[in-house]
């Protein structure tokens, strides 16, 4: 589905990364796990043209995206849920679902993501007209994640959707990942708790200092010895 | 309370108000110290549209725009030059042959115009300066303002604005109902607009650029949207402002005049439309009005009153300033806006708030303190 072959990007002087291939297979949940700095976020960011990229490819369905400006890349069905949640903190909850649509024009459908995105995160529904700044930081990671479904993508890259929050709410936002990716959304998933994602990722990659230093399944990279001693702990 | 309900609550509201204004207008003689209330209520509005159209670009897209002085300045000599009527021109244009141009449009068409010429320089000078941001785009866009300025007064193009002198005897309204309406429904439509989804988008800008850019939302193009829709009102403002000053002169449309509109947004709230219209109202009210005594000398019996004198209003003008910054920076709406309910609550509410009005101060900050927890 998305296909990016030797992509570099410069951050001035610094080689953020540095050929970096992956490949992201339709349906699955596909897992982005490194220190901090390694280049993940870099990685996502470049992919939606939010960083411009120095060198390289990226395809998606076999079409050359790599010069595409982000509107266009949104257009096409992929979207990104930024790094600490980046929601509108002014606009209501349901302002900023709308606001993840705003590319579309079918109302009746908009209409149908929206009961879908409640349907996800009842807690959305309960606090439709609150401010988003008022919500409590695992509300407002769902409701990050619900802005970004609501452009109905094919693609949807997270960054560290677990970031803040506490142990069990991360729990059922793996759980949502997980649920999201069975409604036919293939996931690209930045995580620093490289556990939880190796444990629902089909295939992972590891990224270290802007290269791509390990790859293969989930459960591969889980019993890898390098990565135990690495990310997880062990 | 249903929608219905609040419409036609709102419709009799201001039906009730044009005729209040209507009726006064016809009893109240020109001489009489009351009329200072059409001078209110006829530049209160005019100066509500303009600060309306300010809020626009810096309190719902996040942009410090100065340049609101510029675009009036355009939009009140487009206005001037299309309706000085052809046998008039020979008199205005006295130094410039009569000028060059030797017809006369009629006053909504120009109106139109201001607007639209204003909203053109704002698009051209929006190229470049909407790159820029915060305080970047400040400085910019009041040093084209100045610019703009300059160009209107430069001699050579005087046949068309007659240098820097004064512009006059161009058509004026007669009753007060006029800027009234005119400005209401410009109000409105910038409402429909903040409400639109487009609103929405600007919204998001203002929050977080980055986040508003994941969501496909091209910044550049909204930004230079909301830039020009609001030069294109500030324009019509000019235009209106004219009409109420009867003569015109680009030297008055100088960065002093952007920051008035600044000070009434700030007052009002940024990113409230009823803020910035109640705040227009207030400002103008004090300023040609309840606080011209300050610039009077005055004396109770022998003893002169000390601080009283030409210029002292503008010290008070800047202490009000510093004072809500300080103590209320959210000004007197926030970003809340006006509704119905919301007037119930408040008069529901107005026996306790005046008990703990002291307290006040003291409230905002402890809140304030727990946000930031």
């Amino acid at each position: 589905m998305l296909k990016i072959e030797n992509l570099n990007v410069h951050y001035g002087g610094i080689h953020a990364l540095r050929g970096v291939n992956m490949h992201i297979e339709e349906g699955k949940i596909i897992s982005l796990i490194g220190a901090n700095g390694a280049g993940k976020s870099t990685t996502l960011k470049s992919i939606m043209g939010l960083v411009s990229k120095s060198d390289g490819k990226v395809l998606y369905k076999g079409q050359d995206i790599t010069k595409s400006q982000t509107i266009d890349i949104v257009k096409r069905g992929i979207a990104l849920t930024p790094e600490g949640r980046k929601v509108f903190p002014d606009l209501t909850v349901k302002e900023n679902l709308l606001l993840g649509a705003y590319l579309r024009k079918d109302k009746q459908g908009i209409k149908e993501d929206l009961d879908m995105v409640y349907g996800l995160f009842p807690r959305l529904l309960e606090r439709e007209w609150q401010i988003a700044a008022t919500l409590s930081g695992g509300e407002q990671q769902m409701l990050a994640v619900g802005r970004s479904l609501m452009s109905r993508p094919q693609l949807l890259m997270m960054d560290e959707p677990s970031l803040g929050l506490a142990p069990i709410i991360v729990k059922s936002i793996f759980e949502i990942i997980k649920e999201i990716n069975r409604k036919g959304v293939s996931v690209l998933l930045i995580e620093q708790n490289a556990k939880a994602a190796l444990e629902i990722s089909d295939y992972a990659y590891v990224l270290e200092t802007g290269i791509v230093v390990l790859e293969g399944t989930g459960k591969e990279l889980i019993t890898n010895d390098e990565v135990r001693k690495a990310y997880l702990g062990a | 309370m249903t929608k219905q309900k609040k419409w036609l609550l709102s419709c009799i509201a201001i039906a009730a108000f044009l005729a209040i204004v209507y009726v006064l207008e016809a009893t109240i003689p020109k001489s009489s110290q009351w009329s200072m209330l059409f001078t209110v209520l006829e530049k209160g509005s005019i100066y509500a549209l303009v600060a309306v159209s300010m809020n626009l670009v810096n309190g719902f897209t996040g942009l410090f725009s100065l340049g609101q002085a510029g675009f009036m300045l355009i939009g009140a000599y487009s206005y001037a030059i299309f309706t000085i009527p052809v046998a008039q021109r020979a008199a205005v244009y006295q130094y410039f042959d009569g000028g060059l141009i030797q017809f006369t449009l009629p006053v909504f068409v120009s109106i139109l115009i201001a607007g639209i010429v204003a909203a053109v320089f704002a698009f051209l000078i929006g190229l470049p300066v909407l790159r820029l941001k915060s305080d970047y785009l400040a400085i910019a866009t009041l040093g084209f303002a100045e610019i703009i300025r300059a160009i209107f007064q430069w001699n050579t193009l005087g046949p068309i604005t007659n240098g820097s002198n004064l512009l006059r005897k161009f058509a004026t309204y007669q009753s007060a109902l006029f800027p009234i309406i005119a400005c209401g429904i410009c109000i409105a439509i910038i409402c429909l607009l903040i409400n639109s989804s487009y609103g929405r988008a600007f919204k998001a800008i203002r929050e977080d650029e980055i986040a508003a850019e994941a969501m496909g939302i091209n910044l550049f193009k909204h930004k230079q949207m909301s830039f020009v829709i609001s030069s294109f009102f500030a324009g019509i403002g000019g235009a209106l402002l004219a009409m109420f000053q009867t003569t015109i002169q680009a030297s008055a449309f100088k960065a002093a005049m952007t920051y008035e509109f600044l000070l009434i947004v700030v007052i009002g709230g940024m990113g409230s439309v009823t803020g910035s219209i109640i705040a227009s109202y207030l400002f103008i009210a004090c300023r040609e009005w309840w606080l011209r005594f300050l610039d009077s000398e005055a004396y109770i019996g022998d003893f002169k009153v000390p601080l009283l004198r030409a210029g002292f209003r503008n010290v008070v003008f800047a202490i009000i300033i510093m004072v809500i910054v300080l103590f209320y920076r959210q000004g007197i709406m926030g970003t809340r806006e006006f509704s119905w309910e919301g007037l119930l609550r408040w008069f529901r509410n107005l026996p306790k708030n005046i008990k703990n009005l002291p307290n006040m101060f003291k409230r905002k900050r402890k809140k304030e303190a727990q946000i930031n927890e």
